[in-house]
């Protein structure tokens, strides 16, 4: 019942597209997952921190009736870290709750995608998707289970 | 007014120790563990979360411990720690009509697109106590069946389609109103009513819904739909100037269908009330929308009669933070205003008993 995506809009780009993915992975890993990921690719470039991990709010936001004028519906506590490899490449990493190290790694693994290690990036997040695909689709089948099959009674006399 | 009293400090820690100790409890029974509550006390995190105005369920769940499950304590610790927080910034407003649905029904429609979908609910339990939770007896594992990826449209935009009910217009020019940043002011727009009550007190809301139905400011409802599933939250953050998705967050939704509104310009139609919030909260989702219809009773042309109406009243006493503190600051000393009410009491006491005593002599 649930797309990969988990609703969010996919960009146009499928370049941006596919970055969002990678994030989406990494924001339902564990961090025990991502770290056993960012081990798999053996040497990478060293990374520093670009701005300091950091715990903070971003404001939800509904919209009325679902699809009218927006409103501020609460926050959310998010963590954000941003990475510069040796090399020069950038990554970022904004996620709900308040893990440093997992927000950390994810903006290693950012930035190690945007180049060279791309495809094994995604070789390494492939387990991660599996798992969250395999709850997700699971959890699709409990629910759909629920679902009132109605049925109609004839009567009358003919 | 309140004055300086020294001298409690030790009192005070003592009293911190023994709440600590009385918290804990016998030490014969494990302590209980964040992770435990999160994961099996999940609606009263849900209520935290949503009260609290703060979308973080481990917080809530050892905001929990900390409060001994006094849930008011607990949204009062969830507010106090995001005021320790910088702000990011404002997320994209959610797609609920792309929810991963784990609930959703309608009482207005029996088939409809995406069907009518129970998931984990009270409803239809018997309400017995069920003796076995306390034995330990693990549950059966639930029934599957298979499953294809089905839209789900919300049942306003079916009604929307055919202009039976009021159109909602996604207007994003106009500012957001933010009620942690500016103090509320009256009137209010709808979007800082919404905000409010979003973070209101169930309890104060659901007794004001119920008012609403009892004819306390009628607004003849019909439950559209109800909903709850994840959906994902997004940031556009500056410096990647894409959407990035956060993470999902569980979102209850409540479509209230309500009688009509027509005017000379438009044919009778359906009017809306709306309720959004965090985690599992039917009741909550419902009696916010029951309160946002009332409240729009200005849009409507209608005349403000009940309590339910009034936004003054309901958005400044709907924060149960808010009412706590006021109620129980009669706790802090009061020792000179007493005393003073206490010589104000004696004076004229004195002077009714002259009085009286006057009138005797009179009579005599």
């Amino acid at each position: 019942m649930r797309q990969e995506t988990n609703g969010a809009k996919p960009a146009t780009d499928p370049e941006i597209a596919a970055r969002q993915a990678v994030m989406a992975t990494c924001t339902g890993a564990t961090t025990a997952e991502l770290d056993h990921a960012l081990q798999g690719l053996g040497d990478i470039p060293p990374a520093s921190d670009l701005r300091g991990t950091e715990n903070g709010l971003v404001m939800l936001r509904g919209r009325m009736g679902g699809d009218g004028r927006a409103f501020n519906l609460g926050e959310a506590t998010v963590t954000r870290a941003a990475v510069r490899l040796e090399d020069g490449r950038t990554g970022f990493a904004y996620q709900l709750g308040r893990d440093s190290a997992k927000a950390r790694i994810s903006a290693i693994l950012d930035a190690l995608w945007q180049g060279q290690e791309r495809a094994a990036v995604e070789r390494v997040l492939t387990p991660i998707r599996d798992r969250i695909t395999g709850e997700t689709a699971a959890k699709a089948r409990r629910v759909a289970a629920t679902r009132v099959n109605f049925f109609t009674m004839v009567r009358g006399e003919d | 007014m309140y004055v300086a009293v020294k001298g409690g400090e030790e009192a005070i820690d003592n009293a911190h120790g023994l709440l600590a100790h009385e918290r804990r409890g016998p030490v014969s029974v494990p302590d209980l563990s964040p992770d435990q509550i999160e994961t099996q006390l999940a609606l009263a995190v849900d209520r935290v979360m949503a009260e609290g105005s703060l979308y973080d369920p481990a917080l809530a769940a050892l905001a929990i411990k900390q409060s001994r499950g006094d849930l008011i304590e607990a949204i009062f610790l969830v507010r106090a720690f995001r005021t320790t927080l910088p702000r990011f910034g404002n997320g994209e407003p959610v797609d609920t009509g792309a929810m991963a649905i784990e609930r959703r029904i309608s009482a207005t429609f029996k088939d409809l697109p995406g069907g009518q979908v129970l998931g984990p609910t009270f409803d239809y339990t018997h309400r017995l106590i069920d003796f076995m939770l306390a034995a330990g007896v693990a549950p059966p594992a639930p029934a599957e069946v298979e499953t294809d990826f089905e839209a789900t449209p919300r049942v306003t935009d079916l009604l929307d389609g055919q202009g039976l009910i009021e159109a909602e217009l996604p207007d994003d020019t106009a500012e957001v109103g933010d009620l942690t940043r500016a103090p509320l002011d009256f009137p209010a727009d709808r979007d800082l009513r919404l905000q409010a009550l979003a973070r209101g007190d169930e309890g104060f809301l659901l007794a004001l819904g119920y008012s609403t139905q009892r004819g306390y400011g009628r607004t003849h409802p019909f439950v559209g739909e109800i909903r709850f599933g994840e959906v994902m939250a997004e940031f556009v953050p500056e410096e990647l100037g894409f959407a990035v998705p956060l993470g999902p967050v569980s979102l209850t939704e409540c479509q209230m269908v309500n009688q009509f509104h027509g005017s000379a310009e438009l044919p009778p139609q359906f009017t809306r009330g709306y309720g959004l919030v965090f985690g599992q909260s039917e009741r909550k989702a419902m009696a916010m929308s029951l309160v946002d219809r009332a409240l729009r009773t200005r849009e409507f042309g209608e005349d403000v009669t009940a309590p339910a109406q009034d936004e003054e009243f309901v958005l400044s006493h709907c924060d149960n933070v808010q009412a706590t503190g006021f109620v129980e600051h009669l706790k802090l000393p009061h020792y000179v205003d007493f005393q003073a009410e206490l010589g104000l009491v004696r004076k004229m006491r004195s002077e009714y008993a002259a009085r009286q005593q006057e009138l005797k002599e009179a009579a005599e």
